[in-house]
């Protein structure tokens, strides 16, 4: 397991936990989860609280036939369960965790890449109306193309490091960036830094930051 | 505190039966004798590893008897939550009968050193209803390589199901004010930029509970595999 030094902050974890994030925002926090087993315990808490919210649900009435379609139901997906094998193991030679590569359907190899400049890549993986997922690949000891933050960024590495003014980001560490942030990430120097990236397109989510610089002061 | 005693979480309280049945009737060797501690174990603990003995007997026994008291108990509740989270009846029927057959199907994958039944319960829920409104499947976190155990540890369970319920203690004690906001996160009616940091939950000694029990976990399998 990597040693993660950045971790997602609680306001993502319980949007995550409670379902209401945007797609892209879930690709990167799930994939964030599965390198960290501190955002791992963060988040199973989360579900914790989900699950007691849950048990203490008033009953709502169920159809009159509910348990004996529920287990014919069962008996129908016995039959095609054989069928679906599950493969949620990560090859060995990959360094996309399972719901990364599960989006694209491979990993880093076969990753089609179209280049912006300066030996820089980028791969778009998901567009939402309300979000975008992209890889980026930036070559060892390059500077980051020089762009500006609309709304949310949130950035994963996966392989390689880099350094920006506030701290140095390697694998599994997370960073969330704002319009106001002004900062100038470069590769580390040895190997190609590859990030992945969830950006929120408009300008939607006004009260989260003062709210993720509140949940920063706090650790 | 965290207090170990088997025997007594098992002996003497009829909610406890369930219990008695699963994994967790094996008691550490070095457990001491019955007789030594009072019989009448408090309240907390025998409601703590609720419906535990039910999953695992749908995991390992397909056991329908099993299914259904956990149907009776959760289906309404799962319901009520996914009109909450704005299905309508309909909807809500036919989501929670795939909820509950997700149940079934997935009993081995429950990790009762990681999560309470209804917590598991919970996230079948929450994926299904994403689901639905996405029309694809969310990304989930990986699922440990490792996990979980043939034999989850003893003390592990007890905690996390301990923890797990003061938790709901704790969220019953909030102030209306913060209950109503941190449900409505959990409905999907506030949006992210909307949910506080701050919920007033004390959240901390569950989190330890289970970044433990998954370095034990880590632990156990690397020594296993040497």
């Amino acid at each position: 397991m990597t040693e993660v030094k950045h971790h997602i902050s609680d306001d993502f974890l319980i949007g995550y936990a409670a379902g209401s994030l945007p797609a892209a925002f879930d690709l990167v926090v799930a994939t964030h989860v599965s390198l960290s087993d501190d955002a791992r315990a963060r988040l199973h808490a989360f579900d914790a609280v989900g699950g007691c919210i849950l048990d203490e649900m008033d009953e709502a009435p169920l159809a009159q036939d509910s348990l004996s379609k529920t287990l014919s139901l069962i008996n129908e997906n016995a039959a095609s369960e054989a069928a679906s094998p599950q493969n949620q193991t990560r090859p060995e030679d990959g360094i996309f965790p399972a719901p990364l590569r599960d989006m694209i359907g491979c990993d880093l190899a076969d990753v089609k890449w179209r280049p912006i400049g300066m030996g820089c890549k980028q791969a778009i993986i998901s567009e939402g109306k309300d979000a975008t997922a992209r890889l980026l690949f930036i070559p060892a000891g390059q500077a980051m193309p020089r762009h500006t933050h609309r709304g949310t960024e949130m950035t994963l590495v996966l392989q390689g490091a880099y350094r920006d003014e506030t701290d140095r980001f390697g694998r599994g560490d997370i960073e969330i960036g704002d319009e106001t942030m002004n900062h100038t990430p470069v590769a580390e120097a040895g190997e190609d830094c590859i990030c992945l990236i969830a950006t929120d397109a408009r300008l939607k989510f006004e009260g989260l930051l003062p709210r993720i610089a509140q949940t920063f002061l706090r650790i | 505190m965290l207090d170990l005693d088997v025997h007594n979480l098992t002996a003497g309280n009829p909610r406890d039966a369930h219990c008695a049945q699963g994994r967790l009737e094996s008691a550490p060797a070095d457990a001491e004798p019955l007789m030594s501690k009072p019989l009448t174990p408090p309240p907390l603990k025998a409601q703590s590893c609720e419906w535990i003995a039910e999953v695992m007997a749908i995991a390992q026994d397909r056991d329908q008897a099993a299914f259904a008291a956990l149907f009776r108990h959760f289906a309404p509740r799962v319901k009520a939550f996914l009109i909450k989270s704005g299905a309508d009846e309909a909807l809500a029927e036919e989501c929670m009968q795939d909820v509950m057959a997700t149940l079934w199907r997935k009993a081995h994958l429950f990790d009762p050193a990681r999560a309470s039944v209804a917590t598991w319960i919970f996230t079948i829920a929450r994926n299904r209803k994403i689901d639905l409104l996405r029309k694809y499947a969310r990304p989930e976190p990986e699922d440990l390589p490792w996990g979980p155990e043939a034999e989850p540890d003893q003390e592990d369970v007890l905690a996390l199901q301990q923890e797990s319920r003061k938790l709901a203690e704790a969220l019953k004690r909030l102030s209306q004010k913060q209950r109503v906001l941190i449900e409505k996160a959990y409905f999907g009616d506030l949006s992210h930029g909307e949910i506080a940091t701050e919920t007033g939950l004390p959240l901390g000694t569950i989190k330890s509970r289970i970044r433990l029990a998954l370095e034990r976990l880590r632990h156990n399998m690397s020594q296993a595999t040497k």
